[in-house]
């Protein structure tokens, strides 16, 4: 376990509820997510791992539970975003619009006057896209210009949703690099993927959702044990399948922590009821 | 302050270079250039004029606030996860589409009349009418937001958005003609001022004809509306109507943004 690892929470989630109609796509979701670790949220299509990373934003609005950015409680204001970088799954931006343009927009909205961290920019090879209308771009380059912008702030705390889909594989790898070196930088990273094997690399902590609910919390290692599987995506087509036959194994109440703290060991497969 | 500063900046420079807009801006300034050519002079083009001005600007304004606002709810998922409040987002939305909106319909409407040689001055009740086009944009770009903020599915939100506009510009006043000759034998002043009231086409479409002096081919209704609003105050009543009628629907898909899911 990394040191960073044993930091206080820097996301926590507290009972989340949502429902959008009929369906609930959080159903008492607790989590707490540690500093300076990398946790991957994964599960099928519709899980709910894009309502959990839009409550933490406040994008979502939860029927009812919270969310606790550094012990404080989100506000609808939002100036707790000001330690939050989001990249966003899908990369729309107005088409009319520069990079540079979009930037210069989010930097005078974030108030924003320190030295960027441009360090994508550079790896994306990105300079001159920049000044490039959005329209006469292609998907893989919005993609790159999506990462460069979430990472651009420096922030404690990065929400990735999918986002290496649609980067070429040196973009991918460049991207990847950056994520690791965030976190040997102590920030607190969310992502989610389908790529497991690209996750197995990067990740330090999984949450398994399935229609709402969290089935399974901790760390890489007590996953690949539990499952008695080599593979993320041989563990993880595991959990499906247990799900599918019925659930697998219940255990503790309460918040679920990641990747392991000295009094409440994530070390096993759980139900969070 | 600066959100909404750098966010409208940035709004009416997108908006301003929108095909939509420039189309809107252009099909007024040749509407209205057509009416002055061919309509023997200012005075008589202007109850033409005023007549498109009230079925074309609520069509308008509400189809192009919701066709944008649903083009950028993926830009405004992105601005509210920087640290911004949703009001301030909403005001910059809002004053950036009435601003661009008004802009181009006066650029329509007084482009010709500058370039025809006509003192705009000299033009009775341009400016009332221009003012009431003003408002009948906000009014209708209220509802335009709160349309598209209520209803998720950008196809079934400009159907709504139609229905609206054909509800209140067309329908209504065939619901009220027929409840005007079917109880002919009442006396309806009252309640027809109600009924106009309560839709703000009818209340912007009383205030052209006030300010064109137009109410005596109205007949028996125009007196009524001639005694009612023809002073200042009846104008001021019938604008301070259109206000409500901004302030209402804006409020109310003001309290849906803040509540919504992105």
């Amino acid at each position: 376990m990394s040191e960073v690892g044993t930091k206080s929470p820097a996301v926590r989630v507290r009972s989340l509820t949502k429902a959008f109609g009929p369906l609930v796509v959080l159903d008492n979701v607790s989590l707490d997510f540690e500093g300076g670790r990398v946790a991957a949220l994964l599960g099928p299509n519709g899980a709910g791992k894009t309502t959990l990373l839009k409550a933490v934003l406040g994008l979502v609005r939860p029927d009812e539970g919270s969310v606790l950015i550094d012990q404080t409680a989100i506000d609808s204001v939002g100036r707790y975003r000001e330690s939050v970088g989001f990249m966003p799954q899908l990369p729309r931006f107005p088409s009319h619009m520069t990079g540079h343009e979009l930037a210069a927009m989010l930097d005078s909205l974030r108030g924003f006057q320190g030295s960027a961290d441009e360090e994508l920019i550079d790896a994306f090879d990105l300079r001159d896209e920049l000044n490039k209308p959005f329209k006469t771009l292609s998907g893989g380059t919005r993609q790159k210009v999506n990462a460069a912008l979430a990472f651009r702030y420096a922030t404690p705390i990065l929400i990735l949703d999918e986002p290496t889909a649609g980067l070429d594989p040196v973009a991918s790898l460049a991207l990847k690099d950056k994520v690791r070196r965030s976190r040997d930088e102590g920030r607190t990273q969310l992502i989610t993927s389908h790529k497991l094997g690209e996750l197995q690399a990067l990740a330090d902590d999984i949450v398994f959702l399935h229609e709402g609910r969290v089935q399974f919390t901790g760390s890489l290692e007590a996953l690949l044990e539990e499952t008695e599987r080599s593979t993320l995506e041989e563990a993880i087509a595991e959990l499906m399948g247990g799900v599918g036959r019925g659930g697998v194994p219940s255990s503790a109440d309460g918040p679920a922590p990641l990747g392991g703290s000295d009094d409440r060991p994530a070390q096993s497969l759980r139900v969070i009821p | 302050m600066s959100t909404v500063k750098t966010l409208l900046i940035r709004q009416i420079r997108d908006l301003s270079r929108a095909r939509a807009v420039a189309g809107y801006g252009a099909f007024m300034a040749m509407a209205t250039w057509g009416l002055l050519h061919f309509g023997g002079g200012a005075e008589r083009a202007m109850p033409s004029l005023a007549t498109l001005v009230v079925l074309v600007v609520p069509l308008v304004t509400i189809l192009i606030t919701t066709t944008y606002l649903y083009h950028s709810g993926d830009f405004i998922e992105l601005i509210l996860s920087h640290p911004v409040g949703r009001r301030p987002v909403f005001l910059s939305l809002y004053v950036g589409l009435v601003t661009t909106l008004v802009g181009a319909l006066l650029l329509g409407i007084l482009l010709p009349f500058a370039l025809t040689g006509f003192a705009l001055g000299a033009v009775r009740g341009l400016g009332l009418i221009l003012v009431a086009a003003a408002l009948l944009t906000a009014v209708f770009t209220s509802l335009g937001f709160l349309v598209a903020f209520k209803v998720d599915d950008p196809a079934r939100g400009n159907g709504v958005a139609l229905l609206l506009w054909l509800t209140m510009g067309v329908l209504y006043d065939g619901v009220v003609l027929y409840a005007a000759y079917r109880f002919a034998a009442y006396p309806l002043e009252t309640p027809m001022l109600v009924l106009m009231g309560l839709n703000p086409v009818d209340v912007a479409r009383v205030v052209v004809v006030m300010a064109l002096d137009a109410s005596a081919m109205m007949g028996y209704t125009g007196a009524v509306f001639q005694e009612f609003f023809g002073g200042a105050s009846g104008i001021a009543l019938a604008l301070g109507c259109l206000t409500l009628w901004v302030a209402l629907p804006g409020l109310a898909a003001l309290r849906t943004f803040v509540r919504k899911d992105f």
